[in-house]
């Protein structure tokens, strides 16, 4: 699929080896303005709505700002505070990376796991399989229907059966037990995580050329094991790249399943995380500036965890 | 795509597809719970034990929803429309913008383009949640708070449709560009009869990756008039209900499901073609 694609843009628009000197530099923004302009409209929303509020986060979390009063610098006692004197906090920072350990790479490996599977199929079952699959991430906020599920009372679907095998004698309140919230986070987030990257795997998958992988049969590959790690790992790596962003990166953010599910705040914090302290600090309480520092936080954590694995993921099969 | 099946084992094949197939009954259960919930009568709702499938099918559900929001004093069609003006502009621009910014980001090199195309890449790496706080400030300061251009434009600079057309765009040959371009068609034509064109598969990419999420927007925390409110929040009020109102919930749960499934079912080989480039290079 790589040997497809035509990399032909310097032809076009030679550039100077290097446009140091400003006139030139000037020059060249002169004769591209065209491509400026095309780009102008979401490049202004993109740096309005995305860029500059990840560095004004970054700055206001150095300052106490509770929107009536100007901000006030106040130095690191934001980030002091987060880490020494919230022991909530700490429970959202334990919660987010236990979800994120256990979702991401099980989703990671899932969505790779299924399209592989899918892939082996005839068309017209392939594109149906490929829907099921997929069908939950798209669906909205059908997540709801665990809440029918899971429910406490009897009449909760899961209950019920469990009463009716004689497994437990009394139903069980999943939503509201300490023990049992983060589990049934953990299944809902994971039934929704099939998105994007899956669809990237599929289509990586129907796009090997499959000429190298008779070759690699000619070549003494004895199994779909050899031929997995040998032939399609390798030639998927852009692919499985951008599926790591994509998983690492909701893996890190749950949030709106918690709140469906357990509630906020859920009890005893067992559902809390680091975007819903966030809201609770910036969307309750108006703590602006603290707000920004888990926001800031939370950046940090998600940036270093995908450069770590891009690094990772690069090595592998490099 | 016919390949030839080289070293398969039956058992493994076997054991692969079981696999699959309960999977499969895992990710599909709830959903099919959800459209049997919807038609139940409300006998069949408080039923102990619970049935999963419907026995007397019914519409009752859909005519309650109707009713209930007929007393309350916004109509439920205010909720849809809200909802179908969301998506469609917020989709709709989202697709005309991304495609414009990622024709010269794909095919030409002039200052900055590495620059930019390497922010929108790292902007991949963290969750929206990030911008919320000084997103807010901004929204305010512009105006926009409870109005619907708080969702719709910060949703026209999606970076990922922005990544993805990107990638799609560079496989167009660059000898038509340059043909046009000898025949004296501006860079605004060129992207608007040649370029659009030709990623027509991309579109519909970007359309099923954003459209859903309008489509199930509750609105955030940017919208608090009751008539501009959307779908997904009316399923939020009706679902607080408890259990007596599970099944107008079902019904409101379809309506929001059934709308993106549709979507991605019509553009499904068009979504896996773009996909196929959708790839971080080294």
């Amino acid at each position: 699929m790589q040997t497809k694609r035509i990399e032909n843009r310097t032809a076009l628009s030679p550039m100077p080896q290097r446009a140091w000197k400003l006139p030139l530099l000037w020059k060249e923004i002169q004769r591209n303005k065209h491509y400026y302009f095309l780009m102008a409209p979401f490049m202004i929303i993109f740096f309005l709505f995305t860029v500059i509020p990840v560095v004004a986060s970054m700055g206001i979390s150095f300052t106490y700002f509770n929107m009536l009063e100007p901000p006030r610098f106040i130095g690191w006692q934001n980030y002091s505070r987060l880490f020494l004197n919230d022991d909530i906090f700490m429970i959202a920072l334990r919660n987010t990376f236990f979800f994120a350990i256990i979702t991401g790479p099980v989703s990671y490996i899932a969505c790779f796991l299924f399209a592989w599977i899918i892939n082996e199929l005839p068309p017209k079952i392939r594109s149906f399989m490929t829907l099921v699959f997929y069908a939950p991430s798209i669906s909205g906020n059908v997540f709801f229907i665990w809440q029918v599920i899971f429910s406490g009372d009897r009449y909760g679907l899961l209950n019920s059966l469990l009463l009716r095998l004689r497994i437990i004698l009394e139903p069980i309140q999943w939503l509201k037990d300490e023990q049992y919230i983060l589990g049934v986070i953990i299944i809902v987030q994971l039934w929704m995580s099939l998105g994007t990257s899956f669809l990237a795997f599929i289509a990586g998958l129907q796009n090997l050329d499959p000429t190298i992988i008779e070759a690699g049969a000619v070549d003494g590959i004895k199994n779909r094991w050899q031929e997995l790690w040998y032939i399609v790992l390798p030639s998927m790596r852009p692919q499985l790249l951008f599926g790591a962003v994509m998983q690492i990166t909701s893996s890190l953010a749950v949030a709106d399943v918690s709140i469906a599910l357990a509630g906020f705040p859920s009890v005893n914090y067992a559902g809390h995380t680091i975007v819903t302290h966030l809201m609770d600090y910036g969307t309750i309480r108006f703590e602006m500036g603290y707000a920004s520092a888990i926001a800031t936080v939370l950046f940090a954590i998600m940036m270093g965890t995908n450069i770590i694995t891009q690094k990772l993921l690069r090595k592998i099969g490099g | 795509m016919t390949r030839k099946k080289l070293n398969r084992s039956f058992a493994v094949t076997f054991l692969l597809f079981l696999l699959l197939a309960i999977f499969g009954a895992f990710m599909a259960l709830p959903l099919i719970y959800t459209i049997n919930h919807a038609f139940k009568p409300l006998d069949e709702i408080f039923l102990f034990p619970p049935k999963f499938f419907v026995r007397n099918p019914t519409l009752n559900n859909f005519y309650d929803l109707i009713n209930l929001m007929g007393n309350s004093w916004v109509p439920f069609s205010r909720y849809i429309t809200n909802t179908v003006i969301i998506s469609v502009v917020g989709t709709l621009g989202h697709v005309l913008f991304a495609s414009a910014a990622a024709y010269p980001l794909a095919k030409y090199s002039f200052p900055g383009s590495k620059a930019i195309f390497n922010i929108v890449v790292l902007s991949l790496m963290f969750s929206p949640h990030v911008t919320a706080i000084p997103n807010y400030m901004i929204m305010s300061r512009v105006g926009w708070i409870d109005t619907h251009s708080s969702i719709i434009i910060p949703a026209w600079a999606f970076p990922l449709g922005l990544f993805l057309m990107k990638q799609f765009m560079e496989q167009i040959p660059s000898a038509l560009l340059e043909a046009a371009k000898i025949d004296g068609a501006s860079e605004y034509r060129i992207y608007w009869q040649i370029v659009m064109p030709n990623v027509k598969p991309a579109w519909l990419t970007l359309i099923i990756l954003r459209f859903p999420a309008l489509w199930g927007s509750d609105g955030g925390s940017f919208i608090y008039s009751e008539n501009l409110k959307t779908l997904n929040y009316a399923l939020g009020q009706i679902v607080q209900g408890g259990i007596a109102r599970a099944g107008v919930g079902a019904a409101v749960g379809l309506i929001l499901m059934i709308v993106p499934i549709i979507l991605f079912i019509i553009s499904q080989s068009s979504v896996i073609e773009t996909m196929a480039s959708s790839g971080i290079k080294d």
